[in-house]
């Protein structure tokens, strides 16, 4: 798949943002006043940010609203509902935050639930596509709430849940390549099934139907970067997990080191994201004898 | 549930018009919507004889066509030096005062200094008749270059050929064979014919030695090795024979199998025997007795020895019997096993003889032999330029027919059908016209077939009266004229030295010639004085094409849908086998470019140029027009008496067929038709055309001939021995002596194969190298259409497995391809269904930087290219001093298919080569949609 | 609409014929040239006379080479465009409500209108039937012609899709499989139509007819009339001629 910017943007800024919002959420995070507001503010502008960048793919932005209509079948549109719920719950609990209201624990609780739920839709929207095997397995979502957790406790300053997160990150992320990598072949399909001609012989591409290449290729078939994936995958582990870790452990904390590990993370999960893309392979490739 | 309400039956188009599509020969009706008087959508007429409704992918995108942003706006006048494709717009009355002042001269001195050559052109009566008007002996079309082997091997054999002259029998044949065919002129009949096969079950078999289109399709598939069809072909009448199973019937009465074959030697050697009216005569079996051919109630013995000579028939199974053509001998040579030949054979056998069909319609034969049912043969055959465009084609396609003929399967149900004007046998064609004189039309049309040496187009002196030395010793038989010899002897002034070079709708600087980069510089050469070698070219074409930069003067045409255009029985026309048809074209659309002095149809430009000429055909005595434009051409010329452009709605009323007085309302009786007439041939007419009665009537009444011509298909060909004669040395007319062997050789009066003469460089080039027509590509035209290019904007050598193996190629490499001539680097890919000698691209992808209204970073300019280069017009010297042409021996066809190489792996590249500079534009490059 | 119909009264698709398809590519353009000017925003072409031309299709021709264990390699054309699937997962996952199944016959259409282009549609068809246009942001797909097949500004005969109607070879079949009797239902059944990677559960309505078994003439060799080696040309003319005699 195309690993378009926007969306890897989208799925990494919104997952820490949500993160983070849940640990305010569920007050697990002492802030107060001028504190609590930068840290809320912090959550909003992921989350939001990530959510706008999303629209940028979108050929008709001007039509988004229409995007929240068909919750009942449509993962996407469930996100749209989920993250603006989730959002405008969170308001008055940042607000009391904020303001010092001290309003019952059960709203920010509620809260921290509707964040996990909102990663839990986007996750699914890659998760549901049978044509992207490597996406459709149970892993995708556990994914995207590790890095939502390990990224939020990171930036929440919770060291020991940053700590034992980010551990569980790497076996998830471990996880999701091993599994991912047999996905494909587990699913059965080939350019035999998918052309219906497998029975009689080896089929391979003779001509592509086209010369020049088409919004399929661009999107789905879009190779780049795959012979270069071991490394990636171990820049991803080390920026991800093994830098934030030792920093965390090794410098003393301050809002500097967190920051810094925060950021090593971000762009951990920006590398994992981008072979998330990138790695995955979509069954119309078959078609055009990729793979 | 609440789904969208959608509008289902929304508003189509304002109008319909109904006209001939253009983007190939194949001439299809089409329907054109027009929404606000522009055009909006095009489909194929459901009524139109050629199409029934379908259209090609050529067809459908011919909006494309109309919209390009490579069509010429105005008369250009060369600037620069020719070649760069620097120009001026100047008007027509400039434009056309130029051309007068530069061929009236011509005209009145040396008209044979005017050499008209017509490309693609569908108009060739018209044209030619325009040059014949002229004086020049120097005209053609395409032909030469293209298939002329094919309709000649025909015409001398059956009195008609494969391609546009007939076709199988769709709806009975049971077993259909095609002999190298991609994709051909009759494109579309050709598809909804498989199509057909295809739904009753019916065997395609393809001998072809690339596995795509029409042969993917195909049940089984002969990956032959090309140059071999008729090694394969003889070895398969060696099998019948030798099995008896040949139709003994059909040939004693339908061919001259029984016809005697002279054996005395002398001049008459290997003719047939005349009797003392100068007829052939056959031994009737009744009497034992000669008795004429053509005699009521006569019974031909094929096995008749009269006076110690034998039957033609004899001739024929003794030399195919010989076990030099047992499947056994040249299964290797032609790429497949003897049990595979022997299959085909049998198959061939089995559906002709035990599956014979029968229709219940008597009919009457030339002898008057009454007949109570219609027999049919249900195999049936089609070939085109993959056996035409290799140097042994002629002889290859007349091993064919004979194929043909010995199943008894030609114009029988189930088999080959002529389409009416055809069957037309040799005698009743013309031969060639080519004396000039100095202000006076020639005395007849230019091409035509030559039945013996005195028919050749020879000077006293002997030396060649054509410029492209069509109808020569070289090649008597070059029937369609040999276009890509104009540019090559214009050059070197062999025979002579000519002035002004009139092309129409030929890109000859670019696809249709061989050697494309030597041809360009023929073009662009100097003499001493600085004058280029060839004073003057004129040029017509519609488009941007890579052929423009080299004109000196360009009459810019219209494009289809905004001309009127004439497919007339005098020339190609949309006939089937059950009915003679013709059409037309009309401007459904005006043409408008706008800011620019416009476009003219160049039939109509032609008339106009033919009136300040003075030409007699088109001039009135006081010096006006005989005809407004071409559409009053269409309707008002009279070739014959009652014979015109168009056979239907003739005579004042509009009411006759074939004969008749002109009608002023036949254009738009044709255009409320659908834009084409048919005239149906009788039931008892349908099969058995050259014998049939019926038919021979019907023929002379709708204009065909103008006396009944039953004939003999020539199994035994009489001008073919002609030729041989003289080779060995009979007759006054002798061929120069360096072709006597050749003549002896090829001039074989029964079918044989010999080596293709590209062979000769097989040693060092082992490899074979193609090219097929895309279906979705019209030569070069069609790479303006931006959706079709899409499709196919850049092409690949494609390598069979072994070669792909044993070079190590790699997806993306790029391979240097070398051949006798020159050679290219291009990419390659790997095909399997591909005979293992042979490696093959499409044609004519490639496209020369600055044409066509492209980026010059279009992948048809960069990566796109032409095995042209590759080809030459001449074979490699031989040592004699003498330079032959790369054409059949026989009618002159350019050998393309002759090509050998051999290949080299140079890896990644991302360019093709040669690089040629970027042309300039005659119209800026195309932005988006207009 | 992005659930889907239980059941839809027709079931309106293609049969496509890979025995017959020569691989030409009318269907492609006549395809191109209907729904330029038809439902929806026309298909764009970006670049159309540059360097990298890209355009919109709602139907591509593939060409495969298919080598057999032990026959002649063989090549296979196959277009390819929406299948108009029973279980369309493109359907469920448009956020919008802009793709959904028709009830009446179970067309899968896109209603441009609410179209927010997200390309998620495309993402889960597992046949690339779907492209978004460039230009107009919106996605673009197979309409099967809906607005032909009931158009009543046609002519009867000609109410059926462009790519059928100008398919040269006969190759592509249009009607309704809820109906077991119709032309068809009729085709797959005798012929073995197949649903493409069914493993995917799209439950696709189109079916492709497989290419027939090739290469498998089988004449027994013509016995020759005798043995010419010994009998002579003349032996021959003579059994031959004694035939007809
Ligand atoms: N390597 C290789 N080369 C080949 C062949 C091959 O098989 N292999 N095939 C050969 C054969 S058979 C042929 S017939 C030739 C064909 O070669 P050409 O006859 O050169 O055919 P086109 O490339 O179609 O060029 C025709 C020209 O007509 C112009 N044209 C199109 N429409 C109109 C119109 O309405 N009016 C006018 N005035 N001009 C128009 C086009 O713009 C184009 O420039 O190629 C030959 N070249
Ligand atoms: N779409 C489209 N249609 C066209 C044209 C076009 O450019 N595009 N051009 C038109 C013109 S001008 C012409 S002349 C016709 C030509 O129509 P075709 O005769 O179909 O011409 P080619 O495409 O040259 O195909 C020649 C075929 O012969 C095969 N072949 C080559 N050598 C041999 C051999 O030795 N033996 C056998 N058995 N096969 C061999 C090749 O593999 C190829 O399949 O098409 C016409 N129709
Ligand atoms: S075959 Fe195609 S290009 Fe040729 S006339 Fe017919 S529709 Fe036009
Ligand atoms: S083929 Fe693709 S676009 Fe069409 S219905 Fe099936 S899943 Fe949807
Ligand atoms: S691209 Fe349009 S039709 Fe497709 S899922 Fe998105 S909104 Fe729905
Ligand atoms: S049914 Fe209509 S929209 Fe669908 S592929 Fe055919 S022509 Fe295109
Ligand atoms: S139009 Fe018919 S034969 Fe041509 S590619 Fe399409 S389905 Fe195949
Ligand atoms: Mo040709």
């Amino acid at each position: 798949m195309n690993p378009a910017p926007s969306v890897i943007l989208f799925t990494t800024l919104s997952g820490l943002g949500f993160g983070l919002l849940a640990f305010l959420s569920a007050g697990l995070v002492e802030v107060h006043g001028l504190h609590a507001f930068f840290f809320w503010a912090a959550g909003y502008a992921l989350a939001v940010g990530g959510l706008l960048l999303s629209t940028f793919h979108l050929g008709n932005p001007q039509r988004a609203l229409l995007a929240f209509s068909q919750w009942r079948s449509s993962w996407l549109s469930r996100e749209a509902v989920a993250a603006v719920a989730t959002l405008l719950w969170l308001a008055p609990v940042a607000l009391s935050q904020w303001l010092g209201f001290d309003w019952p624990p059960f709203w920010g609780l509620v809260g921290a639930i509707l964040c996990a739920a909102t990663i839990f839709t986007t996750s699914m929207i890659y998760a549901q596509l049978k044509t992207v095997p490597r996406w459709n397995t149970w892993i995708t979502p556990v994914m995207f709430q590790s890095f939502a957790l390990a990224g939020g406790a990171i930036l929440a300053g919770q060291k020991p849940v940053a700590l034992v997160a980010l551990a569980a990150l790497a076996v998830v992320q471990a996880l999701v390549w091993r599994i991912g990598d047999g996905r494909f072949a587990q699913l059965g399909a080939s350019i035999g099934t998918a052309t219906g001609l497998g029975s009689i012989g080896t089929v391979r591409v003779f001509e592509q139907p086209h010369t020049s290449p088409n919004y399929l290729m661009r999107e789905m078939i879009h190779v780049v970067g795959r012979k270069h994936a071991q490394k990636l995958r171990i820049i991803t582990l080390l920026f991800a997990v093994v830098l934030p870790l030792m920093l965390l452990v090794l410098a003393p904390g301050g809002p500097t080191a967190l920051l810094c590990a925060a950021a090593l993370h971000l762009l951990g999960a920006i590398t994992s994201r981008w072979l998330f893309f990138a790695q995955a392979e979509h069954v119309v490739g078959l078609y055009y004898g990729a793979r | 549930m609440n789904q969208p309400r959608i509008d289902l039956s929304p508003h189509v188009s304002d109008e319909i018009r109904k006209t001939t599509c253009y983007m190939c020969a194949c001439r299809c009706g089409i329907d054109v919507h027009l929404t606000s008087g522009k055009v909006t959508y095009i489909e194929g007429n459901k009524d139109h004889p050629v199409n029934k409704g379908v259209l090609c992918a050529k067809g459908a995108s011919g909006i494309m066509q109309v919209t390009a942003p490579s069509r010429l706006r105005a008369p250009l006048r060369r600037v620069g030096p020719r070649g760069s494709g620097a120009f001026e717009e100047i008007s027509w009355e400039e434009a056309l005062g130029l051309a007068t002042a530069w061929m009236k001269p011509l005209r009145e001195t040396a008209p044979e200094k005017l050499a008209f050559f017509t490309g693609r052109d569908q108009s060739q009566s018209f044209t030619g008749w325009w040059a014949q008007q002229f004086g020049t002996p120097n005209y053609a079309a395409h032909g030469g270059f293209c298939s002329v082997n094919m309709a000649a091997g025909g015409i001398y054999t059956l009195g008609g050929a494969f391609w546009e002259f007939g076709q199988p029998d769709w709806d009975r044949t049971k077993l259909f064979v095609m002999f190298g065919v991609a994709e051909d002129h009759d494109s579309n009949p050709i598809k909804i014919g498989l199509g057909k096969l295809k739904e009753r079950g019916a065997r395609v078999v393809g001998v072809n030695p690339i596995r795509t289109g029409y042969n993917a399709v195909a049940d089984d598939w002969y990956g032959i090795t090309p140059g071999t069809d008729g090694l394969l072909i003889l070895s398969l009448i060696h099998c019948l024979l030798a099995a008896g199973k040949i139709d003994l019937a059909y040939l004693a009465r339908f061919t001259n199998a029984p016809l005697l074959v002279n054996e005395t030697d002398g001049p008459e050697k290997g003719l047939i025997v005349k009797n003392a009216e100068s007829q052939p005569f056959v031994i009737d079996k009744r009497t034992g007795k000669p008795a004429p051919w053509d005699g009521q109630g006569v019974q031909p013995d094929l096995g008749a020895v009269w006076q110690g000579h034998r039957t033609v028939f004899q001739h024929m199974a003794e030399r195919y019997l010989s076990a030099d053509y047992a499947p056994e001998q040249v299964a290797e040579r032609c790429g497949i096993s003897a049990n595979r030949i022997r299959i085909l054979a049998a198959e061939l056998a089995r559906v002709a003889f035990d599956e014979a069909i029968e229709i219940d319609q008597p009919w009457t034969d030339f002898r008057g032999d009454l007949h109570e049912k219609m027999t049919g043969r249900p195999v049936s055959f089609h070939a085109m330029r993959g056996i035409s465009a290799h140097s042994n084609g002629f002889q290859t396609a007349r091993a064919l027919h004979l194929l043909q003929i010995v199943l008894g399967t030609v114009e029988v149900p189930g088999g080959y059908r002529f389409k009416p004007p055809y069957p037309k046998p040799v005698e009743a064609h013309p031969t060639p016209h080519f004396v000039s004189v100095p202000g006076k039309p020639l005395s007849g049309p230019h091409l035509g077939y030559v039945r013996s040496p005195e028919q050749l187009a020879l000077l006293p002196d002997g030396s060649p009266a054509r410029i492209d030395k069509a109808f020569s010793w070289e090649n008597p038989f070059s029937a369609h004229g040999m276009m890509h010899m104009v540019i090559p002897n214009a050059h070197a002034g062999d025979p002579y030295r000519i002035d002004t070079l009139f092309l129409y709708m030929a890109n000859i600087a670019w696809n249709s010639s061989m050697n494309t980069a030597q041809v360009m510089a023929m073009l662009t050469d100097k003499t001493a004085e600085g004058d280029y070698v060839i004073p003057r070219i004129i040029y017509s074409d519609a488009y941007a094409s890579e052929m423009v930069a080299y004109a000196d003067l360009i009459l810019p045409d219209t494009t289809y849908l905004e001309r009127h255009d004439c497919i007339s029985l005098l020339d190609r026309p949309i006939s089937e086998p059950g009915a003679a048809g013709d059409s037309i074209r009309w401007p459904v659309v005006t043409p408008d470019r706008p800011g620019h002095e416009g476009v003219r149809g160049f039939q109509s430009v032609l008339l106009d140029l033919g009136v300040r000429l003075g030409l007699p055909g088109m001039t009135n005595p006081d010096g006006s027009a005989k005809f407004k434009d071409y559409a009053d051409y269409i309707v008002n010329h009279i070739r014959r008496p009652g014979v015109g452009p168009l056979i239907g709605f003739r005579g004042a009323g509009g009411d006759l067929e074939g004969r008749g007085e002109a009608n002023p309302d036949q254009m738009q009786a044709y255009i409320d038709n659908g834009g084409f007439y048919q005239a149906h041939v009788p039931q008892e007419a349908l099969f058995y055309k050259p014998w049939n009665k019926a038919y021979q009537d019907w023929a002379v009444a709708t204009s065909f001939y103008e006396s009944p011509q039953p004939y003999l298909f020539n199994i035994w060909s009489e001008p073919m021995r002609r030729f041989q004669l003289a080779a060995e040395g009979q007759g006054f007319l002798q061929p120069p002596d360096h072709l006597r062997a050749q003549i002896r050789q090829t001039m074989d009066p029964l079918p044989i194969w010999y080596p293709p003469f590209g062979e000769a460089a097989e040693a060092e080039y082992p490899l074979h190298a193609l090219t097929q027509r895309p279906m979705d590509m019209y030569h070069s035209w069609g790479t303006q259409n931006a959706w079709l290019r899409q499709i196919r904007g850049k092409n690949f050598l494609y390598v069979p497995t072994k070669v792909w193996k044993q070079h190590g190629f790699d997806e993306g490499d790029y391979a240097r391809v070398t051949s006798p001539n020159g050679q290219i680097v291009v990419p390659v890919a790997h095909m399997a269904a591909l005979n293992s000698e042979t490696v093959w691209t499409w044609n004519a992808i490639g496209k020369r930087k600055g044409a066509w209204a492209l980026d010059e970073g279009a992948t048809e300019a960069t990566e796109g290219f032409l095995l042209n280069h590759l080809i030459s017009e001449l074979l490699p010297e031989k040592g004699d001093g003498l330079r032959y042409s790369n054409s059949d021996p026989v009618t002159g066809q350019a050998a393309w298919f002759d090509l050998r190489v051999k290949l080299e792996r140079v890896g990644k590249r991302d360019h093709s080569e040669p690089v040629f500079a970027p042309v300039s534009r005659p119209v800026p490059k195309g932005e988006g949609r207009t | 609409m992005t659930t889907l119909p239980h059941s839809t009264t027709k079931k309106l698709g293609l049969v496509i014929d890979l025995d017959t398809c020569v691989g030409c590519q009318a269907c492609v353009t006549a395809c191109k040239g209907w729904n330029d000017q038809g439902y929806g925003a026309p298909l764009s072409d970006q670049d159309p006379y540059g360097a990298a031309p890209s355009g919109t299709f709602l139907n591509r021709v593939h060409s495969y080479q298919i080598t057999p264990e032990d026959a002649a390699p063989i090549i296979v054309n196959m277009p390819r465009s929406c299948l108009h699937c029973d279980d369309a997962p493109c359907v469920t996952v448009c956020p919008t409500g802009a793709s959904y199944k028709r009830t009446e016959d179970g067309i899968v259409l896109v209603n441009e209108d609410a179209c927010i282009g997200c390309g998620l549609c495309a993402w889960a068809c597992p046949y690339g039937a779907r492209e978004l246009d460039a230009a107009a942001g919106v996605m673009k797909k197979c309409t099967l012609c809906v607005d032909r097949i009931y158009n009543e500004n046609l002519p009867e005969q000609d109410r059926e899709p462009a790519c059928v109607r100008t398919c040269p070879t006969g190759a592509r079949h249009f009607g309704d499989f809820a109906d077991p009797q119709s032309h068809v239902s009729r085709l797959s059944a005798e012929r073995g139509g197949m649903a493409l990677m069914p493993e995917l559960g799209t439950k696709p309505v189109n079916r492709y007819l497989p290419p027939r078994k090739k290469d498998v003439m089988q004449a027994s060799p013509l016995a020759p009339l005798l043995d010419i080696q010994a009998s002579g040309f003349a032996g021959w003319l003579d059994k031959m001629l004694g035939k007809i005699g």
